[in-house]
């Protein structure tokens, strides 16, 4: 899957994350700025990277900025916008998701 | 050495009779002379004791490098006094002070840079956050700054384990001669509580005010026998910050979910009497408990006998309403606080009356009920208030450790997660109140009672309040955010955490974040 526009999912509200996703020539690149990130970065990052296996994501920028947010608030905002990233607004994967 | 909440405290801050925390009644029945000031009498009558500037008064107290100065925190976020006297002190070149403050804040960050050049090596406060808190966090301080509760702060000054060559005391009025108050000016704090101490063990009492009135200005919280400079300036803080206009209560069903759970805990803890005592807090749930405690007093037709604390103006309505007899204040924290105190049966009463342990009884004990919050409880129920999750210091004991060693029932109200902080862990950051001294730990997810409380652990189980283990709200807890990464620190003590009978509860250390 490869991402082809430039795209945003989420808040920077307590509790939230904002995911920005941009193309990008090189690898995959994660970049994460976490409220809590001494106590639950290296665990988000690995989220992260898993989330993005399972869409088949290969290359990209994304940028995190995460206020503390569940895994789950996470995983969704993150697949959010990829979907937005691809253009994808229709018959979504639900049984993967 | 270990103390006896498992915290290791190094042998290095355990000298000249300084000893690890041994339970929250270790020193009861301690014995002990009070220390005394030293002070110039002034025999011959010699006119009124203003003095021109501030400069001016610091000259005359005769402050040198390696003394310590005292100040208050009743100007709140408002206040321009220590910034005052610092940059003063600062221009004068005095070096190597100790700040003996009751709290210090956002209003107080003159201090950061006076840190940073050896100005000032030492400190004593309650509160410890923001510009001031990352400081110290980064190990600036050049010795470790001491943390104590309200009452610690009234019991370290008397009992002379703090010394204050010089106290200044920002106050709303005073007279020419010193007797000052936190009413009748132009920036009101209701109470001068906190300065107390300060100005009856002081060696030398500089009154700082805006508002200067006639002989005598009584009732005097501050006593001109005690005062020798008095100094006016054009304006002590800025009284939108002093006091917050109106502390809304709250209306998130979250919060308001939990101070219903308080309220009931309180209802059905066999203490709540025709003429029960509680203090509560100033957080969201805390304040929002008065509400339903209304509705408790209603319906059994009992009436409060007295209300303690940071006063706030839900408090002050009950009060006017005739559901609280008598309020007793510490610190007025909101406008309306301030206006009531000092009128009728709403009492200004000092630190020490409030909370110090070394005295022969402070209100603490008698105090029925206290509701608090916290950052952080461990499942043996400590607390902790002062430090950050990732190691930063962002928070002040106030007189949590002291009203909850005193009171019958002490309760904590925290929501179980706050932005994927667990706030039932294994282990707190720094341990600020000791378990043994909390018995309800009310969240969103459930309440839990301290198992030393069998009675409360009875009397609860014939209600619907949701009942869990510690532990269990610990593990629902970590099921939502995951087991938290331990926090890396080095090795450098930049606090220490005293409680309130002068025995070191923790110390806390500079996280390697800050490198």
């Amino acid at each position: 899957m490869k991402i082809t526009t430039q795209a945003v999912a989420g808040t920077v509200e307590s509790s939230d994350a904002q995911v920005m996703i941009s193309p990008s020539q090189s690898d995959l690149k994660i970049d994460l700025d976490s409220s809590v990130y001494d106590q639950y970065g290296q665990h988000i990052i690995a989220l992260v990277k898993e989330t993005l296996k399972d869409l088949d994501v290969e290359g990209g920028e994304v940028k995190i900025i995460d206020k503390g947010a569940l895994d789950c608030t996470i995983k969704a905002r993150l697949q959010t916008a990829v979907y937005r990233a691809i253009g994808k607004k229709s018959d979504l994967p639900w049984e993967v998701l | 050495m270990i103390n006896s909440v498992g915290r290791d405290i190094p042998d290095e801050y355990l000298k000249n009779g300084v000893e690890p925390f041994q339970g929250i009644y270790y020193r009861d029945g301690y014995t002990y002379p009070k220390a005394a000031p030293k002070v110039s009498a002034y025999v011959k009558p010699t006119g009124d004791k203003m003095i021109a500037s501030i400069r001016g008064a610091i000259i005359a107290s005769g402050l040198k490098d390696g003394m310590t100065i005292s100040f208050h925190h009743h100007l709140r976020d408002g206040d321009y006094v220590v910034n005052m006297v610092m940059k003063e002190i600062h221009q004068l070149g005095i070096k190597d002070l100790t700040v003996c403050a009751s709290s210090l804040g956002k209003a107080h960050s003159y201090l950061v840079p006076c840190i940073e050049d050896g100005t000032v090596t030492g400190i004593s406060t309650s509160g410890i956050r923001d510009e001031i808190g990352e400081v110290v966090s980064e190990g600036k301080l050049k010795n470790p700054a001491v943390i104590r509760s309200h009452g610690g702060r009234a019991r370290a000054i008397e009992d002379g384990t703090v010394k204050i060559d010089v106290a200044f005391i920002g106050a709303s009025t005073s007279d020419a001669f010193g007797n000052a108050s936190g009413k009748g000016g132009q920036s009101d704090t209701g109470v001068l509580a906190y300065a107390d101490g300060d100005a009856k063990y002081a060696n030398k009492v500089v009154v700082i005010t805006d508002t200067i009135v006639d002989v005598p200005n009584f009732p005097a919280s501050i006593k001109g026998v005690d005062v020798d400079y008095v100094v006016k300036v054009d304006s002590i803080g800025d009284p939108t910050k002093i006091a917050t206009g109106a502390l809304r209560l709250t209306t998130d069903t979250r919060e308001l979910d939990m101070a219903k759970e308080v309220a009931k805990c309180m209802y059905y803890s066999g203490y709540f009497k025709d003429g029960f005592s509680f203090q509560t807090g100033a957080g969201g749930p805390s304040l929002a408990t008065t509400t339903f405690l209304k509705q408790y007093m209603e319906q059994d037709h009992i009436t409060c006998g007295w209300a303690m604390g940071g006063v706030t103006e839900p408090i002050v309505n009950l009060f006017n309403e005739g559901y609280i007899k008598t309020v007793l204040d510490d610190q007025s924290f909101d406008l309306a606080a301030v206006a009531s105190a000092n009128e009728g049966r709403h009492f200004e009463i000092s630190a020490s009356q409030y909370a110090n342990p070394f005295n022969k009884g402070a209100f603490v004990n008698q105090l029925n009920f206290v509701i608090l919050g916290a950052l952080e409880i461990d499942t043996d129920f400590n607390v902790n208030v002062v430090q950050g999750s990732n190691g930063v210091l962002r928070g002040a004991p106030g007189g949590h450790p002291d009203t909850a060693a005193g009171a019958d029932v002490s309760i904590i109200v925290a929501p179980l997660i706050r932005s994927r902080m667990p706030t039932v862990r294994d282990q707190v950051t720094s341990v600020t109140t000791p378990g043994e001294s909390i018995d309800v730990v009310v969240t969103d997810y459930g309440v839990a009672v301290n198992p030393k409380r069998q009675d409360l652990l009875k009397a609860f189980r014939q209600t619907n309040i949701a009942l869990k283990s510690i532990e269990e709200l610990r593990d629902l807890a970590y099921q939502y955010t995951g087991k938290p990464a331990p926090v890396e620190f080095d090795d450098q003590v930049v606090a220490l955490v005293e409680y309130r009978d002068g025995t070191i509860i923790d110390t806390i250390r500079k996280p390697k974040s800050l490198n």
